[in-house]
């Protein structure tokens, strides 16, 4: 009787953990992808909607590095940011530079580029470039088995966070960077050049995509389309967080993520992304400026 | 009917005959048009492609053989760029203004009943080619690709022989998906299988952690997938990542349609069953010739040839075959064909045409991907074609107009 | 200067009456009729965002759900009863009761900007993914399933009514186009009004208005209810047209397209946005049929042109052009 009773201990504390990694999963994920959505929004108050593609392009230059290579790790951390980034950099000069303060005409402008990269990324890629196989082997617990993989995206997801909001708090990049977008003329009277923040802003945020469309790739495989199943869900986790970058984004991946995890599990799949949307719309009407416009003015 | 309206009614009957057949006569005389409606832009344009180089390599054989009835034949091909809206307006277009003798395309079922009802009111005969969930029922539209049952009752007793009685199912919720359930349940039980688990995904769901921690927990013997689209991609990447790759033998019905085998790493993709009408993999003299004629005309970066491609390939000689017979292009003169007993050797094997259903008896081979390739370890001749509770009858009922579905 | 405008508009509808009306129908072929007819519905649609976006200041991504909820409503009435008149009344009915919870929870919670687009997307993106999943044959209205991903087929055609005799292609396109001009010019009316003055300055400084006395929350929820009930009755149409509705009407991609509608012809005006949808449409249909260029990248590449070097839009430009030269014209005369 002892011994059958700590089975099912042991059956349910398996279940546990297994559940806890499935949520800490679903929250890292929602995390990474929506990171460089809130950087270009909350500092430069711009909406990409060319997110998306923005990711895939990501994921992309990930694949394509490793087949021409580059060792896997090289490609993710450092060569598909880097593309990404230089991209972000080409667009914030060409369409984004004239679009400053104009919120509803960037809409239309980056939801042009996203139509463009879509078509472009078909012409250069196309739609059968073989993928990158998640690395690490399994993690056994009791009857269920993880990918080492899981493990590695939530603690990516933690370090990204951790050094972003370290860089935007104690450097010296950081504090410019707040200064510029806080009150624009006050840091360029005081000597700051305006352009160049914005545009290593938009750079990071770009560069923060193509890392999380890297690091997605070896699991969800990449087409020129892949970006139109990551927009809806990063921007609406980027509005319901509200303006402040890493408090915000990081609260409302963790309640969206746990969320629509939790339903998922417990209903159906179908429920889950349900209770997502639910919960954002429940959010956005009694928090009208995201979760950290009343509570975090001034934070990160 | 009063006097008036049936006057109105004769005359605009007398009119309709006198632009008939004038534009019989003016149609003798040019080239014999193919409309096709097909996505070569947008998110279906995976599989767009290739249909549309399908039936352009079955245009060439046409006319390199002198045509059709002795005219030429050419192809109309308008993109729909992924936006249902445009089937509308494109069917119409080009039924009304290019005057096409015959129109072929869509992919998705909604776009299908878009283009149906344009194109039947045409009086035109229309060739839709895409595996769907079946049961469209009307005398002038040809479904010409696989139902749900001729994937599923030749894979799923192979399998069911081979890896034991313990049936998981996963799949896309929406039609496709939730019909293909339904024939899994029912080709399970008569074979004294049964499915013990059925998970239903949205399109855009791209999490599939907690459906493979509930598998790990059940352990069947088999998990059936029914996957559609860019997101649900991510479960294959999961079910690697998580070392199940091997353990639990997966089938699919979709997998390879749109080239999944090429983007997925070989030890992602190792040991998918699938079951499908062609695979490049088929070997026959047919197929050799087509294949080798289709890189001959597109190179060799065109991706894979599925039976998402070959479907329209096929249909089209399925179309010459029934014009040559009765020696017309008109509705009238290829049902009459089709009633008459129609079928082609196609790269896939034999094509029958069911004049019962006007859908497609066709030859399956089952296989398995091994080093990022299809493996072909079966073959089945002549699988007939979905017919919900027989209700389907077109030689009876000739007049029916409808898509059945199965009584659940 | 107010009255002379409401002349000139109302003269010109009427001119556009009489060609569109009394002239193309004989001058064209049945099959671009149709198209036509989808054009105007789609005008519709944007004038409707156009009203409440260029007018109220409601930047609202969900207006394609009273779209949506329009031509379902249609389809499932229709279907059930038989009776295309009272299932188009019945569309316009939904959208409207629908807009009027909606919008009571949005302006209510003092939502704007940025963040009424998300929350309305999002309730966009719920009714995408609900009408998805009940494509079993179980999720029913009366005998009408809903179909799922599929969609509900076979919608009816309107008829004339009292009778059984549906509306031609002619007389269908006659009456969708006649709703369109009637939206402009009862849109155009009522921006003239009291009630149209008092929006237009909670637009432009919501404060303000308030502490002269305006619920601003009222006067939006008001706007925001017309502006369904004329996009409710363009989806109504839409479905009528095309004969079939489904879930794509919720997507994320028809909500966006109906914004760029709104603003490449130019917000703030009416006839900007109605221009705007006819001419992308046309031009999307263009793009299919030469094939010289992928249709995502032309598209892509003409919005971001279009926000570059049009940022007003193009029918506010096309009015500056007009003013500066019949401002040179007055000035030349003695």
């Amino acid at each position: 009787m002892a011994l059958v009773l700590h089975d099912m201990n042991g059956l349910l504390m398996d279940l546990l953990a297994i559940t806890l990694l499935e949520i800490f999963y679903g929250i890292a994920s929602l995390a990474l992808i929506s990171l460089g959505l809130a950087i270009i929004f909350g500092m430069l108050r711009v909406i990409n909607f060319a997110h998306g593609e923005f990711l895939m392009i990501g994921g992309f230059s990930f694949i394509m590095l490793t087949s021409a290579g580059v060792n896997m790790w090289i490609a993710m951390l450092i060569g598909a940011p880097l593309i990404v980034g230089l991209l972000g950099i080409v667009v914030e000069r060409v369409v984004i530079r004239n679009l400053y303060g104009r919120i509803v005409e960037t809409i239309l402008a980056t939801w042009g580029l996203s139509l463009f990269l879509m078509g472009a990324a078909s012409l250069l890629f196309g739609y059968f470039q073989r993928g990158v196989s998640p690395p690490f082997g399994t993690l056994k617990i009791g009857n269920y088995q993880e990918g080492v993989y899981s493990i590695f995206v939530i603690v990516l997801a933690a370090a990204v966070y951790l050094s972003t909001y370290l860089v935007l708090r104690y450097t010296k990049l950081g504090l410019i960077a707040r200064a510029t977008m806080q009150n624009p003329e006050m840091a360029s009277s005081l000597g700051v050049a305006r352009e160049k923040v914005y545009a290593v802003t938009f750079f990071c945020g770009a560069a923060l995509t193509g890392l999380a469309g890297a690091v997605l790739a070896p699991i969800a495989g990449v087409v020129p389309t892949s970006g139109l199943a990551y927009i809806a869900r990063s921007f609406i986790t980027v509005i319901t967080g509200g303006a402040t970058v890493i408090a915000g984004t990081g609260i409302a991946s963790v309640l969206f993520g746990t969320v629509s995890q939790l339903t998922a599990i417990l209903t159906r799949p179908v429920w889950g992304e349900a209770a997502l949307l639910l919960t954002a719309v429940i959010l956005l009407r009694f928090l009208p400026a995201g979760i950290t416009g009343r509570y975090f003015r001034n934070g990160l | 009917m009063d006097r008036r309206s049936f006057v109105q009614g004769s005359l605009a009957a007398a009119g309709v005959l006198a632009i008939g057949g004038a534009a019989t006569k003016a149609r003798a005389a040019g080239p014999i048009k193919i409309g096709a409606v097909i996505d070569t832009s947008g998110p279906l344009e995976v599989f767009g492609q290739n249909k549309l180089r399908g039936l352009q390599i079955g245009v060439d054989e046409l006319n390199e053989a002198g045509g059709l009835l002795g005219r030429q034949i050419q192809l109309v091909h308008r993109d729909t760029q992924s936006n249902n809206q445009l089937f509308a307006q494109y069917a119409r277009e080009l039924t009304a203004g290019e005057r096409v003798d015959v129109v072929f395309g869509a992919t998705t079922s909604s776009s299908r009943e878009i283009v149906r009802p344009v194109v039947n009111r045409a009086k035109v005969p229309y060739f839709y080619n895409t595996n769907y969930e079946g049961g469209v029922c009307q005398r002038t539209t040809y479904c010409t690709s696989t139902t749900p049952a001729q994937m599923v009752e030749p894979l799923l007793p192979a399998l069911i022989e081979k890896h034991g009685k313990k049936i998981y199912f996963l799949g896309a919720d929406y039609n496709y998906g939730q019909i293909s359930a339904y024939a899994t349940k029912a080709i399970a039980k008569a074979h004294g299988a049964e499915v013990i688990g059925a998970e239903f995904f949205p399109l855009d769901a791209s999490s599939f952690g907690a459906t493979i921690n509930r598998i790990q927990s059940a352990k069947p013997d088999i998990v059936h997938t029914v996957f559609v689209g860019p997101a649900h991609g991510s479960f294959w990447g999961q079910w690697a990542s998580a070392g199940m790759v091997g353990k639990i033998p997966v089938s699919s019905q979709t997998f390879g349609l749109a080239g999944e085998q090429l983007r997925m790493p070989p030890e992602v993709s190792e040991g998918i069953y699938v079951c499908l009408n062609y695979f490049e993999e088929v070997s026959t003299p047919e197929n050799e010739r087509f294949l080798t004629r289709f890189k001959a005309k597109f190179g060799s970066s065109y991706g894979y040839i599925s039976e998402a491609s070959m479907a329209e390939y096929q249909a089209l000689k399925l179309w010459a075959e029934a014009a040559k017979k009765s020696n017309g292009t008109d509705a009238d003169a290829i049902e009459r064909a089709a009633k008459a007993g129609l079928s082609v050797l196609a790269p896939s094997g034999n094509v029958l045409l069911d004049a019962k259903t006007n859908h497609c008896i066709l030859d399956m081979s089952l296989a398995r991907m091994s080093g990022g390739k299809f493996i072909i370890e079966k073959k089945f001749a002549g699988v007939r074609p979905s017919n919900y509770g027989d209700q389907c009858d077109l030689i009876k009922n000739p007049n029916t107009n409808k898509q059945f579905e199965p009584k659940l | 200067m107010r009255a002379l405008q409401s002349h000139v508009t109302t003269i010109g509808t009427l001119v556009a009456g009489i060609v569109l009306v009394g002239i193309v129908p004989f001058a064209v072929a049945p099959f671009t009729l149709a198209d036509l007819t989808l054009y105007a519905a789609m005008a519709i649609l944007a004038m409707s965002l156009g009203f409440i976006w260029g007018f109220g200041g409601i930047l609202s991504f969900g207006q394609s759900v009273f779209f949506g909820v329009g031509g379902y409503t249609y389809a499932i009435v229709a279907l059930n009863f038989d009776s295309p008149s009272l299932a188009l009344l019945a569309a316009i009915a939904v959208a409207v009761t629908g807009a009027l919870l909606l919008g009571y929870f949005i302006f209510w919670g003092r939502l704007s900007d940025v963040y009424l687009a998300v929350i309305t997307l999002t309730i966009s993106l719920i009714f995408f993914m609900l009408m998805n999943s009940m494509s079993s044959s179980i999720y029913r209205i009366g005998d009408v399933p809903i179909g799922g991903y599929n969609g509900i087929p076979g919608i009816p055609p309107l008829v004339v009514p009292g009778t059984d005799r549906s509306l031609s292609v002619a007389e269908t396109y006659v009456l969708v186009v006649t709703v369109a001009l009637l939206v402009y010019l009862g849109l155009s009316w009522l921006i003239r009004t009291k009630f149209g003055r008092i929006l237009c300055s909670i637009k432009e400084n919501e404060v303000r208005a308030e502490l002269l006395g305006y619920d601003a929350r009222l006067y939006k929820l008001a706007a925001f209810a017309v502006g369904a009930a004329i996009a409710g009755m363009a989806g109504a149409l839409f479905a009528v047209y095309s004969g079939l509705i489904n879930p794509d009407v919720f997507g994320i991609g028809f909500s966006a397209q109906i914004i760029v509608w709104v603003m490449l012809g130019g917000l703030g005006t009416l006839i900007g946005p109605a221009l705007g949808a006819v001419l992308i449409q046309m031009l999307v249909v263009w793009l299919g049929k030469v094939q010289v260029i992928d249709a995502n990248m032309a598209l892509g590449v003409l919005f971001i042109v279009a926000v570059l070097l049009v940022p007003a839009g193009l029918v506010p430009r096309l009015q500056g052009l007009l003013a500066v030269a019949f401002g040179n014209l007055a000035r030349s005369r003695p």
